[in-house]
């Protein structure tokens, strides 16, 4: 017992750590302009291609660095030369556009890398058992997504808090207007704020895209987890989003290792529920089963309860 | 009393001439749905069916337009209605194949009931909010619906989807379902119906005020509106026009999957009914008939078709916010002038560029996609008639060049249109000076 609940908190916090990375860019890019990023998980998967490229051409640690610069260019490029051509339309276009996006980010990664996963493996230098526990061994590359996901935020937090461009951003996010009649190039900012947002994303890639599936769809798969860690943190506080990925990330990963249903439940409760029930497949699913279902249940629980979210300052 | 009964007469018959030109392009639209199916060229199961997948498409498109372009919410769930609705339709379809006596037309009713009870449930918690949340929630309401049906084999068959018999059943009229041109009328009044009441709907005061909370949601509610509850009005009735549009689907394909509720579908209406253009109440069919088209014709000709969809909507987004009908009443006041006709040469001699650069784009596209997504297919691929080899240079070389010819001669072309709209622009202010004038 004490085994499988060390293990799922393990990979939870990793998942976890990962959905963060992730969402904080997002949220970051969300208010300072006000702008859901549809591509933002294409972002995500672009660093898992990048990585897994560039890491057959020159290895796998310079990859690890150019990678995430590679898709936060991209993203800088996205900003400067699509989106804001389309921010005078206002919000909806600017959804709109980075949708179609992700769709054509997509079909781009297709064209090149072909539809079917690819052969993404953990690299050999980092491919070993980190330490034992309870007699199961646990990879070093788990660790070392762990220690490169605190090692940036760590970075990153210093670098809100300590540079004067940090401080020029957090005066951006909530009072773009002044920072910008005191001189400061707030459409710079923006296209900074959405490169910086890009890279974490990016490099989330890198590190994710050994440890899950490399494919088109991964984009896919993952947008809609973000978006609901940035409701469900509150829109526009990034420590809001850190403690929902934590939460999501836990919660789904143990939700995976129980293999209970309510029909279970019932049983202990002396309640029969007969075959013929119209509820009787409800009531058999298993935890396991509905550990997708998870972060959505959450999300609308969240809109009942606490529309502005966990941490959020204000109603968008 | 003859001539009082003649003049009651003359007199309704002078309502319903009144009545008719009122409604005269409802009546039109009519007229061309009942012909077209006998039309040559669409007279075939295929025509027939394709015509059937059109109308389907059309009702939920304008569903999803009394959201967007009506109310100003931008959903990206909106296929959660449709499923459900097609699931509800295709249990009832499964019930009157075990012997429930109704008749199949009615079966999209069903749709639409489970749409209205689900547009209404999930909008309690939705529409509680706009804009961009909530846009955010309906994407995640989606996800959840599509993750449980998964989930549900039982109740939605999951990916391999739930069956039923279209033709098993009371036949009303000698309704039996099994000819296409049967089911294609059966949907087009459907359609036609949902599409006018959907019209009414936007006449009636909540209809209006739609529009008013999407314009300026402070203001409605300053003279009274709470704009939470005419979005959750809005949301519902949309829904409901969905749910009805997911019933067709079923009675049409006798099947209904999982994806029905999916992202992909969400994602497609939102591209029809964009491309259509959200700012006329028609643009939503146009995108259906359009996007609906493009889906089964482009898919005949390559793989590549989502990704040529993916362009066409994103050159909508950039360069044509309106959709189609936005650029074609565009045109509206220059058409009687003098100048339209240079207008419409001007555009010929643009077109010559344009397709130009379409073709090196498209090679370039077609080489690239096959290279990556069939490598055992070979180096030989046929392109619009020629048969080229991609693994020498030639054809990159000549698609490169293309493309780069076409683009330098559209910018040289495009001062050509813009000079002629200024003329037919100037002309048509003059036109309307002078009317002004007269009057």
């Amino acid at each position: 017992m004490l085994e499988i609940v060390t293990f799922s908190l393990l990979n939870g916090v990793v998942y976890g750590l990962l959905l963060f990375m992730v969402s904080s860019g997002l949220t970051l890019i969300f208010s300072l302009m006000g702008v859901l990023n549809f591509a933002h998980a294409s972002m995500f998967m672009l660093g898992a291609y990048f990585s897994y490229q560039l890491g057959r051409w020159i290895g796998f640690w310079p990859a690890l660095v150019i990678a995430p610069l590679l898709v936060g260019a991209v993203g800088a490029a996205v900003e400067r030369y699509g989106l804001r051509h389309v921010h005078r339309q206002g919000h909806v276009a600017e959804i709109l556009f980075t949708f179609g996006l992700a769709y054509l980010i997509v079909e781009a990664v297709v064209m090149i890398w072909g539809r079917n996963p690819i052969e993404n493996r953990v690299p050999v230098v980092i491919d070993f058992p980190a330490f034992q526990l309870f007699g199961t061994s646990y990879p070093a590359y788990k660790v070392l997504m762990m220690a490169i996901s605190v090692g940036m935020f760590a970075f990153l937090y210093l670098a809100f808090r300590r540079t004067r461009i940090g401080l020029i951003i957090r005066a951006a996010l909530s009072h773009p207007e002044m920072v910008s009649a005191l001189g400061h190039d707030v459409p710079r900012i923006f296209v900074l704020v959405f490169a910086i947002g890009s890279a974490l994303a990016g490099l989330a890639g890198v590190i994710a895209g050994f440890a899950l599936l490399t494919e088109p769809n991964m984009a896919a798969a993952l947008g809609p987890i973000v978006f609901v860690v940035v409701v469900v943190g509150g829109l526009g506080s990034i420590t809001g989003a850190f403690i929902a990925s934590m939460l999501i990330g836990i919660v789904q990963t143990f939700a995976v290792a129980l293999d209970y249903s309510l029909l279970d439940l019932f049983s202990v409760l002396r309640v029969s529920l007969g075959r013929d029930s119209p509820f009787y497949e409800l009531a058999g699913v298993k935890i396991a089963q509905a550990a997708p279902l998870i972060p959505y249940l959450l999300l609308v629980a969240m809109l009942i309860v606490r529309p502005r979210g966990l941490l959020g300052t204000r109603e968008a | 009393m003859s001539s009082a009964s003649h003049g009651t007469g003359a007199s309704r018959r002078g309502r319903l001439r009144r009545w008719a030109a009122q409604q005269r392009a409802w009546l039109i639209a009519i007229a061309i749905l009942i012909v077209l199916p006998h039309v040559p060229g669409l007279d075939g199961n295929f025509g027939r069916s394709l015509l059937s997948q059109m109308g389907i498409a059309a009702v939920f498109a304008l569903s999803y337009n009394l959201l967007l372009g009506q109310t100003g919410l931008l959903s990206f769930g909106h296929a959660v209605y449709f499923g459900l609705g097609g699931y509800a339709a295709i249990h009832l379809m499964r019930a009157i194949n075990g012997g429930l006596p109704i008749p199949m037309p009615l079966v999209p009713l069903a749709g639409a009931a489970a749409g209205l009870f689900f547009g209404m449930l999930f909008g309690a918690v939705t529409t509680r909010r706009a804009g961009v949340v909530f846009a955010l929630i309906s994407l995640g309401i989606g996800e959840l619906v599509f993750a449980a049906m998964r989930i549900l084999q039982g109740f939605s068959g999951g990916e391999e989807g739930i069956t039923a018999n279209r033709g098993l059943g009371p036949h009303p009229f000698g309704l039996t379902l099994g000819p296409q041109l049967q089911v294609y009328y059966v949907i087009a009044f459907w359609s036609v119906l949902s599409a006018a009441l959907m019209a009414a709907f936007l006449r009636t005061p909540v209809g209006r005020m739609c529009n008013a909370v999407r314009d300026n949601p402070e203001r409605a509610a300053f003279i009274g509106y709470d704009p939470v509850r005419v979005r959750f009005v809005a949301f519902s009735v949309a829904a409901m026009f969905a749910g009805l549009a997911g019933g067709l689907h079923a009675l049409n394909y006798e099947i209904v999957a999982a994806e029905a509720v999916g992202a992909g579908r969400s994602g497609a209406v939102l591209l029809m009914a964009y491309i259509g253009g959200v700012q006329h109440f028609f643009g939503a069919v146009l995108g259906a008939i359009t996007i609906t088209w493009l889906q089964i014709s482009l898919s005949d000709y390559t793989t590549a078709w989502q990704l040529y969809l993916g362009l066409f909507f994103m050159a909508a987004v950039l360069f044509a916010p309106g959709g189609l009908s936005g650029l074609l009443s565009m045109h509206r006041p220059i058409v009687r002038t003098r100048a339209f006709l240079e207008v419409l040469k001007t555009y010929a001699i643009a077109a010559v560029p344009v397709l130009i650069a379409a073709a090196g784009a498209i090679m370039l596209l077609e080489m690239n996609y096959r290279r990556a997504t069939q490598p055992d297919a070979g180096a030989r691929i046929k392109l619009f008639t020629l048969d080229l080899d991609t693994s020498t240079p030639w054809p990159w070389l000549a698609a490169i060049v293309l493309l780069a010819m076409g683009v330098l001669l559209f910018r040289r072309t495009r001062p050509l249109v813009e000079r002629a709209w200024e003329r037919a622009g100037a002309e048509a202010r003059a036109a309307g000076a002078s009317r002004e004038a007269a009057r």
